[in-house]
């Protein structure tokens, strides 16, 4: 599974949504409708997944899923 | 038994009203972790006094008003436990004396532990409810935060502050299955009023409409009872156990 996929596969179970609507554009609050509390968690459970540390000053940047998986590349 | 196979960490559970309430919530069938910071022989006694009820207790030394300690304690708890379901902010201290007379760092431990601490705990523990999506979180305030009383600024403060933390915390974390609480007690006989002279006790029971001072077991088992499924649709609430002192 690629970083997109695992994203995906986490955001789905997260946020209940169907994997159909998760794309690599998708926002999370936006087109997702997740909450900032949802926001908390799935950082928390990508900083799990992944084995990094998502610090606050990125974490409040990474709105889209392809935030997400940018910075979790460049971060492994 | 309606508390059965539920995990709790009571904070401050060595004496006095956290021991009454680790006990209890052992009565109920809880597990319970038993957070001290001074005597760990005291704490000892409490967890006897769980496992001779057929319940498993551990005890872990941690300062709440340190972060490290804190993480420490709680990953301890979740690594035996496997799961918190209960936490109970009881840690609390007095440094009492006039605000004219006070000494700064008497004001700064009093808010460090009854209120930075209950944050402190609060947060490292909330993580894992989230994921469990499920916890109930019980905070001791006092009357003494809703009345004020001369002498105590500090506590007072501490108090109030806990009890805005309280009804903040119920509306983040109501989402995810997590009712928090604050429980007011009027005056308990406990070490903590043990040390006022005998005249101030009498006049404060006058204050009383029941007429006496309560036992930390009459704290314990409202405690028991927000911590069970019977109140689960009761957040962001504070009740008073202070014999009718507060209407």
């Amino acid at each position: 599974m690629n970083t997109f996929d695992k994203v995906k596969a986490i955001v789905v179970e997260q946020l209940g949504v169907d994997e159909a609507e998760v794309t690599i554009d998708s926002t999370f609050i936006d087109d997702l409708g997740a909450d900032s509390l949802d926001i908390v968690e799935l950082i928390m459970a990508f900083e799990e997944e992944f084995n990094v540390e998502i610090p606050d000053d990125v974490a409040e940047k990474i709105k889209t899923v392809k935030d997400t998986v940018e910075y979790i590349d460049s971060a492994q | 038994m309606h508390l059965g196979d539920k995990v709790a960490i009571v904070t401050g559970a060595s004496r006095g009203i956290g021991r009454a309430v680790a006990i209890s919530l052992a009565k109920s069938g809880a597990n319970v972790v038993v957070n001290y910071s001074g005597s760990e022989a005291a704490a000892q006694e409490t967890v006897d006094a769980i496992e001779a009820l057929g319940r498993k207790a551990i005890k872990v030394k941690a300062n709440v008003a340190n972060a490290e300690e804190v993480a420490a304690m709680v990953e301890e708890a979740h690594k035996t436990f496997g799961k918190i379901d209960i936490l109970i902010n009881n840690a609390g201290i007095t440094r009492d004396g006039l605000l004219m007379r006070m000494k700064d760092e008497d004001f700064d431990d009093v808010i460090d532990i009854n209120l930075k601490g209950v944050y402190l705990v609060t947060k490292a523990v909330s993580k894992i409810m989230m994921k469990q999506r499920y916890g109930r979180i019980i905070n001791m305030t006092s009357v003494v935060g809703v009345m004020g009383n001369a002498g105590q600024t500090n506590y007072a403060a501490s108090k109030a502050g806990v009890i805005g933390f309280t009804k903040s915390c119920a509306k983040e974390l109501a989402s995810r299955g997590i009712t928090v609480n604050a429980i007011a007690p009027g005056f308990i006989n406990t070490e903590m009023t043990d040390v006022l002279p005998e005249k101030v006790k009498e006049e404060m029971v006058k204050q009383i409409p029941l007429g006496r001072m309560a036992e930390a077991e009459e704290v314990a088992s409202v405690t028991a009872f927000l911590a069970s499924d019977f109140a689960n649709y009761i957040t962001g609430q504070v009740i008073n156990v202070d014999g009718g002192m507060v209407m």
